[in-house]
C-alpha cells in the first residue's frame, strides 16, 4: 500500500486522507505521505507503460489506493508532448532544449493535472460541489472537470480577469464569482468561505491532493527523456505549488530508482510586477514579503505565495534561481516561443521564455546543459498580451491588388 | 478596544468551540495575547519565540497586517481580527 496518510511538512504530524489543509499544530501545509519501500522499479516502469496516455498512468505515485480511481473525470490530462525546440536554442545560444506543453491539455493549461486529482477526491469523498480560488485557468479546470462529473461548482476570481477565461468558465455552467479584489483577496475569502460550506476548494481542503497532480509534469519529463533526468527545468512561480511538486516528483523517482542522478537545478520565473520569490531569493530571504500584483501575467498574480519558503528551498539547494521579467520582456517571450517553435503561449509562458532568455543571453546558463521549459498554459486564453504585435494587409481579391499590397514582401512566382 | 478576534475551524477544540472570541486590545499584538491569556494552548501553534508561525496570517478587517504594522497594527473599536492558515491557493 503506497498512500500512507496526510503529514505536517513542517512537524511531521500525521492526519488521515480527508478534506483538510493544515496542520492544527503549527499551521503548516500537509501533504500527502507514502510508503514506496519494497517497490520494484522494473515492474513499476512496465506498468506505467502498459497505463492509460494521461496522468492516470501514474496512479501509483498519486493520492489513492488500487489504481486509477473510479472517481476521476472523462477528461483525461496529462502526456503532453515534450518538445525538441533547436531553433530557440539557437536564437538564445542553449544547447539541447525541449517545451514541456501543459497547453495540450483538456482545458488548455496544467491546471486540468491537479484539478483531476482534486475532483476525483472530492468524489471519493461524498462532495457533491466544487469550488477554487483562481486566477483563470484553475477556474476553466474546475468548471470542466466539474461538469464532466455532473457536480455543482462555485468559481471565485478576480473580476478584472482576462475575458477569455472568464468566458471558458462561464460556458461549463459553473457559478461564476468575481471579486472586487486582487488574487489574495479572493484566496482570503475562499479560505473563510471553506469553513462555513460543505464544498471541495480543490486549493484549499482539497490542496494536499491537488498539488500531487504537478508532479506528474515531473513524471512524464523523465519518461519522455527516456528515463532520464534532464539537467534544469524552468518553471513559473505563482504560489510555488507547481515548481516545488515538479521537484518532489523527480525527487520521489531518483528515489525509488526509476531514474538515477540528481535533481535537476530548479530556476523558477516571475513577472516583475509580481516577483514576490524572486525578490525573496536576491534578497537573501528564508520567507516572502507579499506584494501587491500589477502585471499582464494574471494567472501568475499571486503576492502572497503559499509555498514560497519551499520554492525559495528548492531552487537554492538544486544550484538553480529565481529571476523576473518585465511585462514588456514577458511579450517578447510569447513571440519568441511562437516564432521558434509554433506555440503560442499565455503570459505566464512569456515569462518562463522570457526569464529563460534573460539568463541565457546572461551567461547564467551552460550551453552543455540539457534544459526543459515548461510551458503551462494557451496562448489564445491572453489575447490582450499579442493584440498589437503584427500587421495584417487588407486587399481587394484579385492579383494586382495583391502584387501592389503586398509588394515589398511577397516573392513572385516568376 | 473592544475587538473580536476570529479562530479557525480547526483551531476550536481548543477554544472549547467557539469560533470567536471578543477582548481588549490596542494593537493585533495585544488582542492576540488576551486571546491566548483565556486559551493557552493556541499561542504555541500561532505564534513562536513571539512572533506569528510563517504559516499563519492575520487579517484586520480583511486587510493583511504585513501591509500594516504587523502585530503593532492599531485596531478600533469594533475591529475584526481574523487569523487564518497561509497555505491556501494557487
Amino acid at each position: 500500500m503506497a498512500v500512507e496518510g496526510l503529514r505536517c511538512k513542517e512537524c511531521g504530524t500525521d492526519y488521515p486522507l480527508d478534506a483538510r489543509y493544515y496542520c492544527e499544530e503549527c499551521f503548516g501545509p500537509l501533504e500527502v505521505a507514502y510508503d514506496h519501500s519494497g517497490l520494484d522499479a522494473e515492474e513499476a516502469r512496465r506498468k506505467i507503460q502498459a497505463g492509460s496516455s494521461s496522468i492516470w498512468r501514474y496512479a501509483d505515485f498519486l493520492p489513492f489506493e488500487g489504481g486509477p480511481p473510479a472517481t476521476r473525470t472523462t477528461l483525461e490530462p496529462g502526456l503532453t508532448p515534450l518538445v525538441r525546440a533547436d531553433r530557440l536554442a539557437e536564437e538564445l545560444g542553449l544547447g539541447e532544449l525541449w517545451v514541456k506543453n501543459d497547453a495540450a491539455n483538456p482545458t488548455h493549461s496544467f491546471k486540468d493535472r491537479v484539478v483531476g486529482v482534486a475532483v476525483a477526491k472530492a468524489r471519493e469523498l461524498g462532495f457533491q460541489t466544487l469550488a477554487c480560488a483562481s486566477t483563470g485557468n484553475l477556474a476553466n479546470a474546475v468548471a470542466a472537470h466539474a461538469a464532466a462529473a455532473g457536480l455543482d461548482s462555485y468559481v471565485f476570481v478576480p473580476s478584472d480577469l482576462e475575458e477569455q477565461k472568464l468566458l471558458a468558465t462561464g460556458v461549463y455552467g459553473a457559478k461564476l464569482v468575481g471579486i472586487k479584489g486582487n488574487y489574495d483577496d479572493v484566496n482570503r475569502l475562499c479560505t473563510q468561505l471553506c469553513e462555513e460550506r460543505p464544498w471541495a476548494f480543490a486549493n484549499v481542503n482539497l490542496r494536499p491532493y491537488y498539488s500531487e497532480g504537478s508532479k506528474t509534469v515531473a513524471y512524464e519529463i523523465c519518461e519522455q527523456l527516456g528515463w532520464t533526468l534532464p539537467d534544469r527545468v524552468v518553471c513559473p512561480i505563482a504560489s510555488g505549488s507547481l515548481f516545488t511538486r515538479i521537484g518532489r516528483g523527480f525527487s520521489e523517482w531518483i528515489d525509488v530508482g526509476l531514474v538515477e542522478g540528481e535533481l535537476p537545478a530548479f530556476t523558477g520565473a516571475q513577472a516583475e510586477g509580481c516577483s514576490p520569490v524572486a525578490e525573496a531569493y536576491g534578497e537573501g530571504w528564508e520567507i516572502c514579503k507579499p506584494q501587491r500584483p500589477d502585471t499582464i501575467a494574471k494567472s501568475l498574480a499571486i503576492g502572497d505565495p503559499a509555498d514560497g519558503p519551499y520554492a525559495l528551498e528548492l531552487a537554492r539547494r538544486t544550484g538553480g534561481e529565481v529571476e523576473s521579467v518585465t511585462d514588456d520582456e514577458i511579450r517578447d517571450g510569447i513571440r519568441l516561443l511562437a516564432e521558434t517553435t509554433g506555440i503560442f503561449t499565455e503570459t505566464a509562458g512569456g515569462v518562463t521564455v522570457a526569464t529563460l532568455a534573460k539568463l541565457a543571453r546572461a551567461g547564467r546558463i551552460d550551453p552543455g546543459e540539457q534544459v526543459v521549459a515548461v510551458i503551462t498554459g494557451e496562448g489564445l486564453k491572453t489575447l490582450d498580451a499579442v493584440r498589437e504585435g503584427f500587421e495584417m494587409t487588407v486587399i481587394e481579391p484579385t492579383l494586382e491588388a495583391f502584387e501592389a499590397g503586398t509588394r515589398d514582401a511577397a516573392p513572385t512566382a516568376a | 478596544m473592544a475587538v473580536t478576534v476570529k479562530i479557525p475551524a480547526q483551531l476550536r477544540g481548543v477554544t472549547d468551540g467557539e469560533g470567536e472570541v471578543e477582548v481588549e486590545g490596542g494593537t493585533v499584538g495585544e488582542a492576540l495575547d488576551a486571546v491566548f491569556d483565556a486559551h493557552e494552548d493556541l499561542r504555541a501553534r500561532i505564534t513562536e519565540d513571539g512572533t506569528l508561525r510563517r504559516f499563519v496570517n492575520v487579517y484586520v478587517s480583511g486587510e493583511d497586517i504585513r501591509f500594516q504594522d504587523g502585530l503593532d497594527t492599531e485596531l478600533s473599536d469594533g475591529d475584526e481580527v481574523t487569523i487564518l492558515p497561509a497555505v491556501a491557493g494557487g
